[in-house]
């Protein structure tokens, strides 16, 4: 299983914190996992369409659309931080 | 010797201050960078915000921009806490202390560390204001806070 996270305003627009996704070949990198959240349409489509600031995390460090997952992986998306 | 604090609830300033002062008679200086919540943004009146972050992710990226500021000072030590939950106006939202032995480092370092932090921490602001609630944007000012201290040294 792939565990992906939505934070802060992606986690209120896709109305959900968390799901699991079950590890397939196709799903190689984070690029790959935004692809299929972005078939189901929808608000997925608008959140990570084209345009949009999405920060993405593989393992809790931060990642670009390149970067490898595999079972057992944490995958989160987040937009812009506004700590401090 | 750093350390990394993420709470709900409020943060003593004096005590956080005294603590790393203390640690060490090689100490010569401690600069101290407090946040808080202001009462307007945008030109609207904010009357609360609720703070969340990535728990485990926001703790490592603190690590890692606090190693990068040993690595590029001489320090000895520096002290983060920062809050997450509804915080108001007028409350500490963060405070970032960094002991050296002169205080041109620590002064150094304790901006690095506060520039990082708002760039690269993942926590994300949510305001009240009379309009309803709304995510606040990350400010351009911020990145570029965090680019004029180039890519290392």
């Amino acid at each position: 299983m792939i565990e992906v996270l939505f934070f802060a305003r992606l986690r209120e627009q896709l109305g959900t914190a968390r799901e699991q996704l079950e590890a397939a070949p196709e799903l190689l990198d984070v690029g790959s996992v935004i692809e299929k959240l972005r078939g189901r349409c929808g608000v997925w489509e608008e959140v990570f369409g084209d345009g949009q600031t999405v920060l993405m995390a593989v393992n809790q460090q931060v990642a670009n659309l390149t970067t490898p997952v595999k079972d057992g992986d944490e995958v989160a998306f987040f937009p812009q931080v506004t700590g401090g | 010797m750093n350390t990394i604090q993420i709470q709900k609830e409020p943060f003593d300033i004096t005590a956080i201050q005294e603590q790393l002062r203390s640690d060490n008679p090689a100490i010569g200086a401690v600069v101290t960078f407090i946040g808080q919540m202001r009462d307007m943004n945008e030109g609207d009146q904010v009357s609360n915000m609720t703070l969340e972050h990535y728990p485990g992710m926001t703790e490592k990226a603190l690590q890692v921009i606090l190693d990068e500021a040993d690595r590029r000072w001489a320090l000895m030590g520096i002290r983060v806490v920062h809050r997450v939950g509804e915080l108001q106006p007028l409350d500490p939202i963060v405070i970032v202390a960094v002991a050296s032995a002169h205080r041109g480092e620590a002064f150094q370092a304790c901006e690095f560390v506060i520039d990082y932090l708002k760039t690269r921490a993942p926590f994300w602001k949510k305001e009240r204001t009379p309009e309803g609630e709304r995510w606040v944007d990350a400010r351009h000012a911020d990145a570029a806070a965090e680019q004029r201290w180039g890519k290392g040294r």
